[in-house]
């Protein structure tokens, strides 16, 4: 075996915008390849709301729920509910695996805390995604939801799963070395998610309801401000939490 | 004639976990192609003071930098000139060899081509084995693929603890090589109980328990 004699790299310099950008690219691409080889999280979430589905759909069945504005509103909790619960189920699990897995180190020591932020909130908004669109197409085929307007439906469950997507990614971060990191993770969640939860009800009943945009214009507004406020603050608190 | 200007400088440094204190006051300097061993009986902390160097725990005391080019860093900022192999450094079980030397190469912001990883892998031992998952892997190849780990991006500080734990006479053969190597490079720290490894040391620091 030959050794060769290699030049150190010069000094540490400030990461620029397109290193983390790449760098964040390929913790996405890793985080991805690693679940789906193990399915460990989409399976667990999966699971979780087609579980949901079924009950909900045997639920209204003997009720006999009527299409009133009522109903959608009854409808429109459920679906976020299953989609709240499933996602709480999944997505603490891209800090936590590295916790449990000891491969903090490595990648702290590797990769620019920005980079591991925005990888691993790529990983949850592309999980969310799929569960948004399987969770929906249960709730359309099993729980009979009649989708007024189907382009407001989907931006208003694109726009909420970005919330939550926003904001289970630093707080997975911040439970990943506590110990009850699942109750943790929900008690966390709860409060920063309940007001961007209470408008995605509002603007799912509504788009279930009517035709068009306009009336869930402000809903996704707030949405997407909400989305921005967290993923900035979060970002610019994330490390302090991944160096502590 | 060494390859870079690097000065590592630890000043009254402390460590501890609780109320037990593992070691105070620890003062020394290092210069490019020397080399350091740590020795001391088991939690005498040893590994903690090369993760203080590494930057993964902050002292309870003192200060740790790096100097290069008229400029110190703290050992957090300093992290692309460290190398660290440690029991501890787990790497991806679920991803082959090659696609974890990928991933950190692509998070160090490095360009290395296939050429270049298979080059790593052959260095330390693993030529042929890249495309393996870690899961398969002997306790002795993860400790090689650790050494590829920390060579990737060529560090100008090399931090071994334990250095050839799990090893066969053909892996502590390859670490031999990494040391002579990363002397004419750089600067070397071994955290050890071994007393064959101590003549690596240009110093030695001491820790009891």
């Amino acid at each position: 075996m030959s050794v060769r004699s290699e030049q150190p790299v010069a000094g540490p310099a400030v990461p620029a915008l397109r290193t983390i950008l790449v760098a964040a690219w390929a913790v996405f691409v890793k985080d991805l390849r690693t679940e789906l080889r193990t399915r460990y999280a989409l399976n667990a979430m999966v699971l979780f709301a087609a579980c949901t589905a079924v009950m909900v759909s045997i639920g209204t069945t003997f009720i006999g729920l009527r299409r009133s504005e009522e109903a959608l509103l009854i409808q429109a909790s459920l679906l976020w509910v299953a989609l709240l619960f499933a996602a709480i189920t999944g997505l603490s699990r891209g800090f936590v695996h590295e916790e449990e897995t000891r491969t903090l180190a490595a990648l702290r020591l590797a990769a620019p805390p920005a980079a591991v932020y925005l990888g691993k909130f790529l990983l949850n908004l592309a999980l969310l995604a799929v569960l948004g669109l399987i969770t929906s197409v249960l709730f359309i085929i099993l729980v009979r939801v009649q989708v007024g307007s189907p382009l407001a439906f989907l931006l208003m469950i694109a726009a909420g799963s970005l919330c939550l997507a926003a904001a289970t990614t630093i707080l997975a971060a911040i439970i990943a070395r506590a110990s009850f990191k699942s109750a943790l993770f929900a008690v966390l969640a709860f409060p920063l998610l309940v007001p961007p939860l209470i408008i995605a009800i509002q603007g799912t009943a509504v788009s279930l309801d009517n035709a068009g945009l306009d009336p869930v214009r402000g809903a996704l507004q707030f949405l997407v401000a909400y989305s921005v406020a967290t993923f900035v603050t979060s970002l610019m608190l994330f490390r302090f939490v991944w160096e502590a | 004639m060494h390859a870079v200007d690097i000065r590592l400088t630890v000043e009254g440094v402390a460590a501890g976990y609780g109320a037990r204190t593992l070691f105070s006051a620890v003062a020394l300097e290092l210069r490019a192609g020397e080399a350091l061993v740590v020795s001391g009986p088991n939690g005498s902390g040893k590994s903690t003071f090369l993760r203080l160097l590494a930057g993964l725990q902050r002292p309870e005391a003192g200060q740790i930098s790096y100097a290069t080019g008229g400029v110190a860093y703290t050992p957090r900022e300093a992290a692309p000139l460290i190398g660290w192999v440690a029991p501890d450094l787990m790497l991806y079980r679920d991803l082959t060899a090659r696609e974890n030397l990928r991933f950190f190469a692509a998070v160090r912001g490095l360009r290395r081509d296939d050429a270049a990883i298979d080059a790593l892998l052959d260095r330390v031992g693993l030529g042929g084995r890249g495309d393996d998952r870690l899961a398969t892997y002997s306790s002795g190849m993860v400790q090689r693929l650790r050494y590829a780990y920390a060579l990737l991006h060529r560090p100008a500080v090399l931090l071994l603890d334990e250095p050839t734990v799990t090893l066969d006479e053909r892996g502590a053969g390859v670490v031999e090589s990494v040391i002579a190597a990363q002397r004419r490079a750089g600067i070397v720290v071994i955290a050890t109980n071994d007393p064959r490894e101590l003549r690596h040391g240009d110093l030695v620091l001491q820790l009891d328990a």
